[in-house]
């Protein structure tokens, strides 16, 4: 495969982007296809494709970064982006520098069948597929929506340190959302299938399996209750409760927030601040994964990173312009949505490891307490520590038995507090995708945890 | 005519045969400046121009339509996307109710939405605002800690929308920005408060008070604590109020109605709010940032009354949920973008304002709580079932007056109780980016979470 832009073109650019000044310049270039298809009761509503081409060129000069992107590829148009991007050094510098790349780093993309060599009506048997194993779960489903989106990010990273690397990224995901009627209203169901992978994720068996457990939850919540409100034990089933910890700490051991003092984990590296049980890892190395990545959106290759060990803060997650002004290297975490942003500190996939309890021991030692089968996404304040994440299926454990399910509702917590609350881990370890959004930024993670049980949280229910 | 208006049906002669096409261009430039300790930490400027396209044939069993977009202008990307548009046509499932919109004689609003105070201001004067912000933030108080962000952004926007079915549409939008985060600190935990100041350009910006909001709310939080659990009147603040509208809002779409995905569906006529619930999408009143001329089909926008006095009147519809519905589009089509089709949804939602201010309303109160944060909006909120649970920062209402602050707690009801639970709509209008403004609210029976 042809790289996208000649690696003199690359030089001169950057060395035009440090013309007037500056330490440090980067070109980011990036081609990206995407497809999607939608079926809504039973309709194909729309095939749409889309293509995005275009690079984004930043100068660092001092404490101060400079961006500018482009969508003109040529040689004109990139120069001039890296002279948008240097209007920030101001004192002057000493002419267009001369750059040299080392050679190129080309990283193999894990998808074995690409989305393009898909056909599209092999496409849309799969989402009639969906919608027939999920229509007969029961006659109260009344609405089924199903997509699938794949997308090749190709792209190619330079930078005046010589970072000379490009990757393709096949990201594939498939969504199935159903809607139930009974006499209390309508509820709702949703199963996601995503992976840095081609459509090889998507076998019939696993398609399957999203629609009858979208299906089956959203059946189940007809019988829901109203969901408790107050302090009470939760027990998170493995997988979506990987959430937890990527509100809880993740976001907050981001080492953007941390040099800002924005974040409750600044300056307690090698302190205790979680339960002993806590080991968290930031991996972006796990193949195949939704947070996967060969190299990061900076050049830098995917690294597994111990964040918590034994509830000690061992490190932070680290892009080049924060691990540089620390005098140290990125640890891999240098992500952005598109060409058209800049980079910055994100999550991979971010797991607890797994311990050593019985998970359904974990639920019978548990009097009273709520069963969390699955997370629907959460919000963190950084600075205060105070987060929030959803349960989208939920039931109440009595007697250290699962009950009866429970409406949607937020959990609330600090997480330096909820941390220390983690009483048991068991062995059963899962991962889920998710989308993380920040500062306007959205990028693909993943979560993952095995069952585990929290001796008190906030649960934002109605029922006393 | 515009040149983006002229360049789309250069574009749109290529249609063949007897297909439709229906082109959305957009082109935009913005500016974003980030400053840190008094210099500049970010500076970015771009441009950027995208096309959208969709094609449909119509068949016996209906129409079917494919759709494609591109993030450039350049004429090979263009004929790329068309291309791919034409063979997705294939695919998509014959209906009936599928059509583009056709010109339904609505005459567009006159609406002036660019300052050309956006292009005219030097860019030193938007970096001096942003650092002029932060540097009023971080000496307001001494229990500011840290300014974590000051902010000024800017941007114009154009679009044009065209079909073969003689849709013409053309608009501009300019939009400046500026908002500041700060962390308070006296000693014990940490609390964070944001301020903001949007107009169409610079000129309209006041840094004094986006600074003074993000003082007040920070310092104010400061030894904030988790209450007890308990049901009270809650009082939200305008920003948090525009955020319960635009769900509201989101519940209406004909959209979410056709495709079963609305709790209000089957209930026009009925009483679905308090009588002092009068609800307006309006993208034709200019004090809107989202105003619009023209809707995301090319339709003129008009003003849609959604729920009058409480009643449910009308859900906002584009032309294929409308005719889903039996009924016309409202000129109500929104779309995400140039890789997004077009759906039905508000742009630019207003309660009529009541008689009261902040103050007066906590006086009738008594005793609540002040909401004046919300956290987790998209996982604890299902527009579907109505289920709303969220967290929040705020102040306890004591006697009529604010008292101490709290957090860690979470407020939690259905929609459809919340609409009939309000007490109090204030008369403290205002806007916003986001496409609802905002009051004061009080909402009776809410559930409060704490310890």
């Amino acid at each position: 495969m042809s790289i996208l832009v000649e690696q003199d073109v690359l030089q001169r650019v950057l060395g035009t982007a440090l013309e007037r000044g500056g330490e440090f310049a980067e070109v980011f270039v990036e081609d990206r296809t995407t497809s999607s298809a939608m079926l809504d009761q039973r309709r194909v509503e729309e095939l749409s494709s889309g293509r995005d081409r275009g690079a984004g060129i930043r100068v660092v000069v001092g404490e101060t970064t400079g961006f500018a992107h482009t969508a003109d590829l040529s040689e004109r148009g990139l120069l001039a982006a890296a002279q948008a991007a240097s209007a920030v050094a101001r004192q002057g510098g000493g002419g267009v520098r001369e750059i040299k790349l080392g050679d190129l780093v080309d990283y193999p993309s894990p998808a074995r069948t690409a989305p393009g060599d898909v056909a599209k009506s092999k496409k849309i048997e799969l989402l009639l597929h969906a919608d027939d194993v999920a229509r007969s779960q029961g006659s109260s489903i009344s609405q089924v929506q199903v997509a699938l989106g794949d997308s090749t990010r190709n792209f190619v990273v330079a930078n005046s340190d010589g970072v000379f690397a490009q990757d393709h990224q096949v990201r594939t995901r498939f969504n199935v959302s159903c809607v139930a009627v009974g006499d209390g209203g309508m509820q709702t169901g949703y199963r996601p299938i995503a992976g840095t992978r081609g459509f090889e994720i998507l076998t019939p068996e696993a398609v399957a399996e999203a629609a009858s457990g979208a299906a089956r939850q959203a059946i189940t919540k007809l019988d829901a209750r109203p969901a408790p409100s107050g302090e009470l034990p939760v027990v998170l089933a493995g997988g979506s409760g990987g959430i937890l910890f990527h509100e809880a700490c993740g976001h907050g051991l981001e080492a953007d927030a941390i040099m800002k003092q924005a974040s409750v984990y600044a300056g307690r590296v090698g302190q205790l601040v979680a339960s002993p049980l806590v080991t968290l890892v930031d991996d972006g190395t796990v193949s195949g994964e939704w947070g996967y990545l060969a190299v990061d959106d900076e050049g830098r290759p995917g690294a597994r990173n111990v964040l918590i060990e034994n509830g000690v803060l061992t490190d932070y997650m680290w892009d080049y312009l924060r691990a540089h002004k620390q005098g140290r290297r990125s640890s891999g975490n240098g992500r952005r949505q598109s060409y058209q942003h800049l980079p910055m500190v994100r999550m991979t996939n971010t797991y607890l490891l797994e311990g050593e309890s019985d998970a359904d021991e974990i639920v019978a030692q548990t009097p009273r307490g709520v069963y969390v089968a699955q997370l629907g996404g959460g919000q963190v304040n950084t600075a205060t520590g105070d987060f929030v994440f959803g349960m989208t299926a939920a039931f109440l454990i009595e007697n250290g038995q699962i009950t009866a399910p429970l409406r949607d509702c937020n959990l609330i917590g600090n997480g330096p507090d909820v941390l220390q609350r983690v009483d048991a881990v068991a062995t059963d370890f899962s991962m889920m995708p998710g989308t993380c959004g920040k500062d306007g930024q959205s990028v693909p993670v993943g979560c993952g945890q095995a069952t585990m049980r929290l001796s008190g949280v906030t649960i934002g229910g109605t029922a006393s | 005519m515009s040149e983006l208006l002229a360049e789309a049906e250069r574009i749109l002669d290529l249609a063949k045969g007897s297909e439709q096409i229906e082109l959305y261009l957009s082109r935009g430039v913005d500016t974003e400046v980030q400053a840190y300790q008094g210099a500049i930490e970010e500076l970015s400027t771009a441009s950027s121009a995208g096309i959208g396209i969709r094609v449909l044939r119509e068949s016996a069993g209906g129409a079917q339509v494919g759709t494609a977009w591109a993030g450039s202008l350049d004429p090979s990307a263009i004929e790329d996307a068309l291309r791919e548009a034409r063979d997705n046509v294939r695919f998509a499932t014959e209906d009936e109710y599928v059509a583009f919109a056709t010109p339904d004689g609505v005459a567009p609003a006159t609406l002036q939405l660019t300052d050309p105070g956006v292009t005219s201001t030097p860019l030193d004067q938007k970096i001096a605002m942003a650092i002029e912000l932060e540097r009023i933030v971080r000496d307001g108080d001494p229990r500011i800690r840290q300014v974590e962000a000051a902010n000024y952004s800017d941007y114009v926007a154009e679009a044009a929308i065209v079909s073969t079915l003689g849709v013409r549409a053309s608009y501009e939008r300019s939009g400046a920005y500026v908002s500041v985060e700060a962390i308070a600190n006296d000693g014990g935990s940490d609390q964070t408060g944001w301020g903001l100041s949007a107009g169409r350009a610079p000129g309209d910006l006041d840094v004094q008070r986006a600074a003074s909001d993000a003082l007040t709310r920070a310092t104010r939080m400061l030894g904030a604590v988790k209450p007890a659990s308990m049901k009270c009147t809650a009082v939200f603040d305008p920003r948090s109020a525009a955020t319960l509208l635009a769900i509201i809002g989101g519940s209406l779409s004909g959209e979410a109605v056709v495709r079963g995905r609305s709790f209000f569906a089957n209930r026009i006529g009925e009483s679905v709010a308090a009588p002092l619930f009068t609800l307006i999408d309006d993208p034709t009143d200019p004090r809107h940032f989202s105003a619009s001329v023209y809707d995301g089909e090319g339709l003129a926008c008009r003003r849609n009354v959604l729920i009058e006095t409480g009643q449910l009147k009308a859900f906002v519809y584009d032309t294929v949920s409308a005719r889903r519905a039996g009924t016309v589009s409202t000129g109500s089509a929104v779309r995400g973008g140039i890789g997004g089709s077009p759906s039905a949804g508000c742009r630019a939602l207003q309660l009529v304002p009541g008689e009261l201010d902040q103050a007066e309303i906590f006086a009738r109160v008594g005793h609540g709580i002040f909401v004046e944060s919300l956290t987790g909006v998209h996982s604890g909120v299902n527009p579907i079932s109505g289920d709303f649970s969220v967290g929040i920062t705020g102040l306890m209402i004591r006697d009529g007056q604010l008292c101490e602050p709290v957090r860690e707690i979470t407020v939690a009801s259905t929609l459809q109780r919340m609409l009939l639970d309000i007490t109090y709509v204030g008369g403290d209008v205002e806007w916003l980016p986001g496409n609802a403004a905002g009051q004061s609210l009080a909402i009776e029976g809410i559930s409060v979470s704490g310890s």
